[in-house]
């Protein structure tokens, strides 16, 4: 691992992956600065989740180099890269179902904690990381709910505990694969308001399938088709870029 | 409602060496070494989501270390229970770094294949083991100048142990390393996203069970003195899982109730049937199909409902 000081938050370098046959990261670079709103699209199977799984460390690229603040980070196993401060949701909702909802975001709090070693004093013993995990359901506006167990909330609430658990981290660089995915008009204003709260301390970049729900939230906007970036750069010129209309509307 | 279990209990406990037979003041301690083992076993089942066919092999090593020790080479029961436990910790040290390779069906696998060597390993090396003669003629500590030889006095000393047992692994899996666990075993994946070292904190919780299997196994021959090749053999894993499914995997209380019910069934109906496997067969498809999540969820679930509460 070198550290060294870059200038980026986030550093791909001409990442491939291909399953069998199928490529599905064709040399992708990707360089974020810190505090950027990063948004991703592409239609479907543009290789958008894949790209999150390898930079996240599900998935081993076949070659190429990931950076996150000038470390190398390509070869770390995922639960190394959340102690570096990269923090991810999923487009399937990953949440502890049985468990409650204020028990899914103190796991959050806790994976970065040395107590989560801890084998004989229970959870409930660290009041700070019960009140900060009650403080970010409040920021969500889900503290009502704290108590009850994820099976019993809406799906839109799932969204948000979703988000909420990687907040809660205060991640340096945070992965948004759709937030807004099955969302209703009045929840995507919502959890929109909620994506453009976060503070500029945390480097956002986002997934969105469909580019008109999530373009005002960002700056910048990558766009990849069949696991290659076809256009990259400042929102308003990707969105005027002909290759843009290409992809989404066909020729 | 609470209160009348734990009186329940408390009295089940307390009351065999004081009404009842020998016979039953000795099915009594076995059914408490049983406990402890199905429970050491229920930490990786129920808790950490890995099920393991190969649990018998702590029970046996342990059993066997002390056996050795104590018969063959002349040490005492102190430093052999130290040992043995010792040695069976560090196996369990061992195996996991190998069992745990794999998850679910492989690491099932990788558990059969590991306590298969270990039961083919007691059968063939004769000359140290006995080979299928078993070791005999053992005998049992005498803690603080106590001896242990009556059915009575045993049977405290493995309350003892099984009561302190209770509480470790209870302590365990309520910590908030316990939380880690559960979380493991539910999203793995997530949880490696949130800064959970997955592999280390199933690693911790096998050597962990492989400890109380041990402490089991120690119980085990003190019990007999006597042990077999037949202790580190699938069947005893499989009759162990069977309980820890049957009484609830997960929960606390469940696998001390399923081995219960094993052992009562194995001691009760061998007598009047050869083939006892097959009601325990059908008693265990009794169970899975009236109560899925097994006993002890399954009865808590029905006396809420009998009392009229939601859920």
């Amino acid at each position: 691992m070198t550290a060294s000081t870059s200038s980026y938050a986030l550093e791909v370098v001409n990442l491939k992956k291909a399953f069998g046959g199928l490529t599905v990261t064709q040399n992708v670079s990707l360089s974020i600065r810190p505090g950027e709103r990063r948004l991703i699209i592409g239609p479907n199977g543009a290789g958008k989740t894949t790209l999150f799984n390898q930079i996240s460390g599900d998935l081993r690229p076949n070659s190429g180099a990931i950076r996150l603040f000038g470390s190398d980070i390509t070869h770390l196993p995922p639960h190394r890269r959340a102690h570096f401060g990269l923090s991810r949701t999923y487009q399937i909702i990953t949440l502890f179902s049985g468990d409650t909802l204020e028990h899914n975001i103190t796991l959050g709090l806790l994976g970065l904690r040395p107590a989560r070693w801890q084998m004989w004093r229970p959870l409930s013993f660290y009041r700070d990381i019960a009140a900060e995990a009650r403080r970010t359901l409040d920021a969500v506006g889900l503290l009502q709910l704290a108590a009850h167990p994820i099976s019993d909330i809406a799906y839109g609430e799932r969204r948000r505990v979703e988000l909420a658990m990687a907040l809660v981290q205060k991640p340096r660089v945070l992965l948004l694969d759709e937030p807004l995915a099955g969302l209703s008009n009045t929840e995507r204003s919502t959890v929109k308001s909620l994506i453009s709260s976060i503070p500029r301390e945390t480097t956002v970049i986002m997934i969105e399938h469909d580019m008109d729900t999530a373009l005002d939230l960002a700056e910048t906007v990558t766009l990849l088709n069949y696991g290659r970036v076809i256009v990259d750069g400042e929102r308003d010129a990707v969105i005027a870029d002909e290759r843009t209309r290409e992809v989404y509307l066909g020729t | 409602m609470k209160w009348i279990g734990a009186a329940l209990l408390a009295g089940s406990l307390l009351l065999p060496p004081i009404f009842a037979g020998d016979f039953y003041v000795n099915l009594a301690s076995q059914i408490l070494i049983a406990a402890i083992f199905a429970l050491s076993l229920n930490l990786l089942v129920g808790f950490g989501g890995m099920t393991s066919l190969g649990h018998a092999s702590y029970l046996g090593v342990a059993a066997y270390i002390s056996a050795l020790l104590t018969s063959r080479y002349g040490f005492g029961h102190g430093a052999a229970a130290f040992l043995s436990i010792a040695g069976t910790t560090a196996m369990a040290a061992f195996f996991g770094v190998i069992a745990l390779r794999a998850s679910g069906l492989g690491f099932l696998m990788i558990t059969l294949a590991l306590s298969q060597v270990l039961w083919g390993l007691a059968y063939r090396i004769s000359n140290v083991t006995n080979g299928d003669n078993g070791i005999a003629g053992l005998t049992r500590p005498a803690p603080f100048g106590i001896s242990l030889d009556s059915p009575i006095s045993f049977y405290w000393f493995a309350l003892i142990v099984a009561t302190f047992a209770l509480a470790m692994m209870t302590i365990f899996v309520s910590s908030a390393f316990g939380s880690s666990l559960k979380g493991v075993r539910d999203q793995p994946r997530r949880m490696a996203a949130l800064g959970f070292n997955p592999w280390l904190i199933r690693w911790f919780t096998f050597v962990y069970a492989g400890f109380w299997g041990g402490v089991s196994g120690l119980l085990y021959v003190y019990y007999h003195k006597y042990i077999h090749p037949t202790s580190l053999s699938t069947t005893s894993s499989a009759e162990a899982l069977l309980g820890v499914i049957a009484g609830g995997s997960g929960t606390l209380g469940g696998p001390a109730v399923g081995a219960a019910l094993v052992l009562l069934l194995k001691n009760y109906v061998s007598a009047y049937l050869e083939r006892w496997n097959m009601l325990l067969g059908l008693v265990f498809l009794f169970i899975v199909l009236v109560m899925p999540t097994g006993i002890v969820p399954g009865v808590s679930s029905l006396t809420a409902r009998l009392r009229g509460e939601p859920r």
